[in-house]
C-alpha cells in the first residue's frame, strides 16, 4: 500500500453521504401507496383512499427532503468532478431504462397492428371467431360493437408537436445563457420552456376530454383505445414529471444556483426533456399519423 | 434528521448503533450483508413452499393441499426464489465485492444503494401478504401468463405492485453498479484488468436495466386489462394472450442470464484461487459473457414453441438458441483449462464451484435438448423442463452463491467457517439435489406435466424419491445456517488471505475482516 497516497486526490475526494433516513421513509411511503392502490382497485372505499393518500404524502415528503439534501450538498461544493461523472452515467442509464419501458408499449402496438389484428381477420380464424371482422386501422377489435372516431393527427397533436419541439429550442437557449452566465436569459428560457410544457399538458387534457365526450374514444376501445391512452398517457405523465423538474430548475436558477461550469442538475433535466420530446415524435408518427 | 444534517460529513465516524444503523446505512458492506441475509430468509421461505409442493407430490392423489393452493405455492415459490432469493444474493455479492475488487471507497450512490435494498422488504411483504388477500395468492405461475392473471383475485394485484417495486429496486441497484464499475475504479485498473466477477456484474446490470422496465410494462398491461378495461391480452379487442408471453419472455430470457452470469463471475474467481493458476482465457471470458448477454435478447420465443408460431420462426429461435451454447462452451472449457494441471485443493468453495461446473453443464445440455423444436413440443411443460431449470438455477446459481459465501466469508467476518462442516454441507447438498431433481428428467420424458398437484400411478416411484431428496436438500440448508452462525460466533480468526491463489485487491490489500471503510485512498493497480 506504499504508493497508494500518490493517487489520493483522485478517489480521496469522492463524497460519501452520512447515514440517511430518506430511503427508508421512501420505502414505507411506496408500501402504503402500492397497498392503497390495490385496495382502491378492489373497492376498498375510504380505507383505500386514506392508505393511498398517506403513502403519497410520505413520498412527497421524502422527495422534498432527499432532493433538498442533494441540492444543499451540491451547492456547498461537496461534489467533485468524479461525483459529477457518476451522476452523468446514472442519468444516462436511467433514461435508457425509460426508453425500454416505452419500447414495451410501442412493441404492444406493433404486435397488435402487424400480427394479432391481421390474424383475427384471416379466413381460418373467422370460421371460428367473429366472422366478417375487417381489419382496417384504426380499429378497436372484433368483439367490440361500440364505434369510435380516431384522433386526427393534424389538429391538436400537430400543435403539440410544435410546442414540444419549441420547448427543446427554448431549453437549449437557456443552456447557452447559463454557460455564458447570462442569468436573465437563463430564467426567461426556462420560464418559456415551463410554459410550453404546461400548454402541451393543457392541450392534451382537452384532447382526452374531447375524445371521451365527442369521439367515444375510450380506454375500453380495444387495440386502438388501449395503445392510444397507455402510450400518450405514460408520455403525458413523463411530461408532467419533466415540467415539475423544470420548475425546480427554474426556481433554483432564480435563487442563483448553478454556475457556468457546474450545473449537472440543469443538464439532467434537459436530457430528460429531450428524451420526452423524442418519445413524442415516435408517438406522433405511429399513434396519431400512420 | 437534524442530527443527520449536522453530520453530513460524518462518514468517518462510527455508524449509529442498533437497528438505526441498518435502516439508515450508506455503507456498501452493511447493505451487502442485508441483501445476503434477506436473500437467505427468502430462500428458506421459498424452500418451505417447495417442500409443500413436494409433500403434495409425495404420493398420487390429493392429500395435503387444495389444488388452488398448490398453484399458489408453485407461483410464489418461483417468484420468491427468482426475485427474492437468487437475485438479491448476487446483488449482495456485488455490494460487498465490487468496491473491494476495484479499489473504490464505496458504491457510487450510497444513499440510493440503501433504498435499493430497503425496497425489497415492502415488496416481499406485498408478495407474501397476497396469501392472505381475499381469494388467496396469485396462482397463475411465476410467468404470470394472461388470461389467467386477468381473471385472478386481489392477490394478483399485490403481486403486480410487488413486481413494480422489485423492478425499481433492481434498476436503481443496477444503475449504481454500472456507475461504480465505470467511474470508481482505482487508478491503473483498466476494464480488461478488472476481476471477472466485476465484468460479469457490469454485463448483468446492463441486462437488468434493459429488461426490468419491459417486465414492468407487461404487468402494467395486465393491471389495466384487469381493472381499466383495456384489451391488450383479449382478442375481442384485437389483443392476444400470446403477446403477454412474448413481452414476458423478452424480459424472461435475459433474466435467466441475469441469474447465471454473476454465478459465472463467482466461480471465475474461485477456480483460479484453488487451482493456483490464473484464469485461463480471461479476454475470451469477457467476450463470451458479452456474447451471451447479446444473444439473450434474441431467443425469447424458445420458451413458447407450442403456442403456435410459423415454422420459420421456430427454426430461427432454435438455431439462435443453439448458438448460445458456443460462448457458454467457451466458458466451460476455460474453467476446465483453468484447473487443468493446477495445484488443486478441495476446500468447500472449490467443491461447490466444481459441483457448479458439473451440474450447470448438465443443465446447459438439457437446455440444448429443449432448444430443439420437435423435442420441445414433446417436453414442453413437463417435469423435464422443471429438472432443466433447477439444474441451472439451483446447481448453477445457488451452488455458485454457496461457493462465493464460503470463499469470501473470511474477508467479510474475519473468521473461518468450519471446513469439515462445510464439506458435509456440500456433499449432502449435491447428493440430495440430484436425488430430488435427476428423477424429474425421467418423469418429464415419461410425460408428467408440471404445475399439477396430482399424477398418474406410473409416476409414483420417482416422485417419492424426488420428495425425499427435496427434504434432504432443505435440511442441508438449515445446516448451512448453523455453519454460518457457528462461524460468526466462534470461527477461527481468518488471516488476510486464507487462500493461496486468490490475488484480487480485497485479499492483497485489506485485512480480514475488511475494515468498515476501505480504500478511502485508492490503491495503485499495475
Amino acid at each position: 500500500m506504499g504508493d497508494a497516497l500518490e493517487m489520493s486526490s483522485q478517489t480521496g475526494g469522492y463524497y460519501l453521504p452520512a447515514p440517511s433516513y430518506w430511503p427508508i421513509i421512501g420505502s414505507i411511503g411506496l408500501f402504503f401507496m402500492a397497498l392503497g392502490a390495490v385496495l382502491m382497485m378492489n373497492d376498498g372505499g375510504t380505507t383505500a383512499n386514506l392508505v393511498l393518500g398517506l403513502g403519497s404524502i410520505i413520498i412527497i415528503y421524502m422527495m422534498f427532503g432527499w432532493f433538498g439534501t442533494v441540492i444543499r450538498e451540491s451547492e456547498s461544493g461537496k461534489y467533485n468532478h468524479q461525483v459529477d461523472v457518476s451522476y452523468r452515467w446514472a442519468m444516462s442509464w436511467f433514461i435508457f431504462s425509460e426508453v425500454m419501458f416505452f419500447a414495451c408499449f410501442f412493441g404492444a402496438l406493433f404486435y397488435m397492428r402487424v400480427l394479432s389484428l391481421p390474424w383475427l381477420a384471416e379466413a381460418d380464424t373467422q370460421a371460428l371467431l367473429w366472422p366478417g371482422f375487417e381489419n382496417t386501422w384504426p380499429v378497436s377489435g372484433p368483439g367490440i360493437v361500440d364505434k369510435f372516431t380516431p384522433m386526427g393527427a393534424w389538429g391538436i397533436p400537430a400543435l403539440n408537436t410544435f410546442l414540444l419541439l419549441s420547448s427543446g429550442v427554448t431549453i437549449t437557449w437557456a443552456h447557452w445563457a447559463l454557460k455564458a452566465e447570462k442569468r436573465a436569459q437563463l430564467v426567461w428560457g426556462l420560464f418559456a420552456t415551463v410554459l410550453l410544457g404546461i400548454t402541451f399538458l393543457g392541450f392534451q387534457f382537452y384532447e382526452y376530454y374531447h375524445a371521451y365526450a365527442d369521439l367515444n374514444l375510450t380506454l375500453e376501445q380495444g387495440a386502438y383505445g388501449a395503445t392510444f391512452y397507455m402510450l400518450t398517457g405514460f408520455h403525458g405523465f413523463h411530461v408532467t414529471v419533466g415540467t415539475i423538474m423544470l420548475i425546480v430548475i427554474l426556481l433554483r436558477s432564480m435563487r442563483g444556483h448553478f454556475t457556468a461550469k457546474n450545473h449537472f442538475a440543469f443538464e439532467a433535466v434537459s436530457w430528460y426533456w429531450h428524451f420526452v420530446d423524442v418519445v413524442w415524435l415516435g408517438l406522433f408518427v405511429v399513434v396519431y399519423w400512420l | 434528521m437534524e442530527a443527520a444534517h449536522a453530520h453530513e460529513d460524518s462518514h468517518d465516524h462510527a455508524p449509529p448503533s442498533g437497528i438505526v444503523r441498518y435502516l439508515t446505512t450508506t455503507n456498501h458492506k452493511d447493505i451487502g450483508s442485508m441483501y445476503l441475509w434477506f436473500s437467505f430468509t427468502m430462500f428458506l421461505v421459498g424452500g418451505i413452499m417447495a417442500l409443500t409442493i413436494r409433500s403434495e407430490l409425495f404420493q398420487p392423489g390429493l392429500q395435503l393441499v387444495r389444488p388452488e393452493f398448490f398453484n399458489t405455492m408453485t407461483t410464489l415459490h418461483g417468484l420468491i426464489m427468482v426475485f427474492g432469493a437468487i437475485m438479491p444474493a448476487f446483488v449482495g455479492f456485488a455490494n460487498w465485492q465490487i468496491p473491494l475488487m476495484i479499489g473504490a471507497p464505496d458504491m457510487a450512490f450510497p444513499r440510493m444503494n440503501n433504498w435499493s435494498f430497503w425496497l425489497l422488504p415492502p415488496a416481499g411483504m406485498l408478495l407474501i401478504g397476497s396469501l392472505f388477500a381475499p381469494g388467496g395468492g396469485p396462482g397463475a405461475g411465476w410467468t404470470m401468463y394472461a388470461p389467467l392473471t386477468v381473471q385472478q383475485g386481489m392477490g394478483m394485484d399485490l403481486t403486480i405492485f410487488a413486481i413494480h417495486i422489485l423492478g425499481m429496486s433492481s434498476i436503481m441497484g443496477s444503475i449504481n453498479i454500472v456507475t461504480t464499475i465505470l467511474n470508481m475504479r482505482a487508478p491503473g485498473m483498466t476494464l480488461m484488468k478488472m476481476p471477472l466477477f466485476v465484468w460479469t456484474w457490469l454485463i448483468t446490470a446492463y441486462l437488468l436495466i434493459a429488461v426490468m422496465p419491459v417486465l414492468a410494462g407487461a404487468v402494467t398491461m395486465t393491471l389495466t386489462d384487469r381493472h381499466f378495461g383495456t384489451h391488450f391480452f383479449n382478442p375481442a379487442g384485437g389483443g392476444d394472450p400470446v403477446m403477454f408471453q412474448h413481452i414476458f419472455w423478452f424480459f424472461g430470457h435475459p433474466e435467466v442470464y441475469i441469474i447465471a452470469i454473476p454465478a459465472f463471475g463467482v466461480v471465475s474467481q474461485v477456480f483460479p484461487a484453488f487451482a493456483r493458476k490464473p484464469l485461463f482465457g480471461y479476454a475470451s471470458m469477457v467476450y463470451a459473457t458479452s456474447s451471451i448477454a447479446i444473444l439473450s435478447f434474441l431467443v425469447w420465443a424458445h420458451h413458447m414453441y407450442t403456442v403456435g408460431m410459423p415454422v420459420e420462426a421456430q427454426l430461427y429461435y432454435m438455431f439462435a438458441t443453439m448458438l448460445i451454447a458456443v460462448p457458454t462452451g467457451v466458458k466451460v472449457f476455460n474453467w476446465v483449462a483453468t484447473i487443468w494441471k493446477g495445484s488443486l485443493t478441495f476446500e468447500t468453495p472449490m467443491l461447490f464451484a466444481l459441483g457448479f461446473l458439473f451440474l450447470f453443464t448438465l443443465g446447459g445440455f438439457t437446455g440444448l435438448v429443449l432448444s430443439v423444436v420437435p423435442i420441445d413440443v414433446q417436453l414442453h411443460d413437463t417435469y423435464y423442463v422443471v429438472a432443466h431449470f433447477h439444474y441451472v438455477m439451483v446447481a448453477g446459481a445457488l451452488f455458485s452463491a454457496f461457493s462465493g459465501v464460503y470463499f469470501w466469508l473470511p474477508k467479510w467476518i474475519g473468521k473461518m467457517y468450519d471446513e469439515k462442516l462445510g464439506k458435509i454441507h456440500f456433499w449432502t447438498s449435491i447428493i440430495f439435489f440430484n436425488v430430488a431433481f435427476f428423477p424429474q428428467h425421467f418423469l418429464g420424458l415419461a410425460g408428467m406435466p408440471r404445475r399439477i398437484p396430482d399424477y398418474s400411478l406410473q409416476f409414483a416411484d420417482f416422485n417419492m424419491v424426488s420428495t425425499i431428496g427435496a427434504f434432504g436438500f432443505g435440511i442441508s440448508q438449515v445446516f448451512f445456517l448453523y455453519i454460518l452462525l457457528k462461524a460468526i460466533k466462534s470461527g477461527e480468526k481468518a488471516p488476510q488471505n486464507p487462500w493461496d491463489g486468490a490475488d484480487t485487491l480485497e485479499w492483497t490489500h485489506l485485512p480480514s475482516p475488511a475494515p468498515y471503510h476501505s480504500f478511502e485512498e485508492a490503491p495503485q493497480v499495475k
